[in-house]
């Protein structure tokens, strides 16, 4: 049996050192170390987007990142975009427009979205198309999100 | 079920040098890890066998675009983003940004890299029809030195590669076209994103006089390995554009490729397909 590796993050602006498995996997980190349960676990191969957070400011699937590659990083997970009670306008949209039904690719539907407005801040339906083309919904049928990812653009200051 | 995690250990070396050196060490018992977007899938899957990993991605040799001596070198950790985002790629090489584009969705361009693309050894992967269409050559590197192989000799098989057990892929070369060139890519999935190819074509022609003074094609999906259409390519070589041989072209594929049946498609689909899609990039190429 391997021994354990430290690593330190930055999650949500916030210093962590954890103790982990060599191959432990930034998602696990994030969920049973960190206790940042908002990430979640879908397909566990790359495909669905519920796992999606951004390291470095990149969106990566964190079921297919080994927490090794996260050594100093920086990590944002759903819980990093509100600021205390204040939603980020992103959040408030998808709550207005009904962007989340069940609510399990929300979080991942979201910061996609947020790196998709920060890259391209007035996105076509095609470029939200695209940004969000990693991110699968089994309820929404889209078009709610879509709808809130608009609504968030026009807002002007989507995320962070 | 997942692999076991505390059979698993990962090796995070101090240099490249360092990291050649373990290999040369063990030759075969050090599985080199880049992006990881395909090795996790397998370990999610539980269906992983190697145990010992070697963690690539913090050498800087490894990283990075560069022109260099009429070529872009693209070091092996090079993510499908990066290529998306250079402008030197969108200039010489636009297959490339294609096949980047074509990958998976945004999240996997970000950790995808090109030496996973070609060392993973899929026959259906993106990138590879569009470096055997560009002439790309695979810079392998090893305690013993570094050689280079012309990427349409890399594949010998399926997952068979000219890559001893301790080598790396270091970077992979790729001549700047010259002169008037046409440049075409395809990839038929089932939906545009994250979807693994049924068939791939791709191609890079030099146009000289009318006529095609250079041309390969590049396919992925229809054989063991990504592979060079050769059969094709000669029936074509030298042709002038407002005549070219499209049906002797197409009859010629079949000479090249050897599709199977699998979850994605089926040979008789794949054959089809393919040879529609060089129907396509000819009819593109005569009025180019
Ligand atoms: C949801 C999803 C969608 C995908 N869609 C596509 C797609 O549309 N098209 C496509 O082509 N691929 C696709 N892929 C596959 C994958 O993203 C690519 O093959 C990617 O390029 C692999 O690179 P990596 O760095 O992540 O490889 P890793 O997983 O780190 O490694 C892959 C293999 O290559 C070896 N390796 C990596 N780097 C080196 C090196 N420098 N030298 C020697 N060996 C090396 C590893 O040992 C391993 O065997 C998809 C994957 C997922 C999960
Ligand atoms: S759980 Fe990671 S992509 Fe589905
Ligand atoms: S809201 Fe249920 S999966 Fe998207």
């Amino acid at each position: 049996m391997a021994d354990r590796i430290d690593l330190t993050l930055k999650v949500n602006g916030a210093d962590h050192r954890v103790s982990v498995p060599p191959f432990a996997r930034l998602l696990d980190v994030l969920r049973e170390d960190l206790r940042l349960t908002g990430t979640k676990e879908g397909c566990g191969e790359g495909e669905c987007g519920a796992c999606t957070v951004l390291l470095n400011g990149r969106v990566v699937n964190s079921c297919l990142v080994p927490a090794v590659q996260a050594q100093g990083a920086l990590v944002v997970t759903v819980e990093g975009l509100a600021e205390g009670e204040n939603l980020s306008s992103l959040q408030a949209a998808f709550l207005t427009h009904n962007g989340a039904q069940c609510g399990f690719c929300t979080p991942g539907m979201l910061l996609s979205a947020t790196d998709l407005i920060n890259r391209c801040p007035h996105p076509s339906d095609d470029q939200i198309r695209d940004g969000l083309s990693g991110n699968l919904c089994r309820c929404t049928g889209y078009a709610k999100i879509l709808d809130s990812v608009h609504a968030a653009a026009a807002e002007g200051r989507a995320a962070r | 079920m997942r692999g076991y995690l505390p059979d698993f250990d990962v090796c995070v070396p101090a240099s490249l040098g360092e990291a050649l050196a373990l290999m040369a060490q063990a030759p075969g018992t050090l599985t080199p890890l880049a992006g990881g977007t395909d090795l996790m899938v397998v370990y999610n899957a539980g269906r992983l066998k190697a145990t010992r990993f070697l963690d690539l991605s913090s050498f800087e040799e490894l990283r990075g675009i560069r022109e260099e001596a009429g070529a872009l070198t693209f070091g092996a950790l090079t993510t499908f983003t990066e290529l998306r985002e250079c402008r030197a790629v969108h200039q010489h090489f636009p297959n490339l940004v294609k096949s980047a584009r074509a990958t998976g969705a945004l999240a996997i361009q970000n950790r995808g890299t090109l030496g996973g693309n070609i060392a993973n050894a899929s026959p259906a992967a993106d990138t590879p029809p569009s470096l055997l269409a560009y002439g790309a050559e695979v810079e392998l590197r090893s305690v013993r030195g570094s050689r280079r192989v012309a990427y349409d000799r890399f594949h010998l098989g399926y997952k068979a590669m000219d890559l001893a057990p301790d080598e790396l892929v270091a970077a992979i070369h790729v001549p700047l076209p010259t002169g008037r060139g046409f440049h075409y890519f395809r990839k038929v999935g089932t939906r545009q994103a994250q979807a693994i190819s049924k068939t791939c074509l791709a191609a890079y022609a030099r146009i000289e006089d009318g006529c095609v003074a250079e041309l390969r094609i590049g396919v992925g999906s229809v054989a063991p390995a990504p592979i060079r259409a050769r059969h094709a390519e000669a029936v074509l070589l030298g042709q002038p554009l407002a005549s070219l041989p499209m049906a002797a072209a197409r009859e010629a594929l079949l000479a090249d490729i050897s599709p199977i049946d699998d979850i994605r498609a089926t040979a008789r689909y794949r054959s089809v397909v393919t040879r529609n899609v060089l129907g396509h990039m000819l009819r593109e190429l005569a009025t180019l």
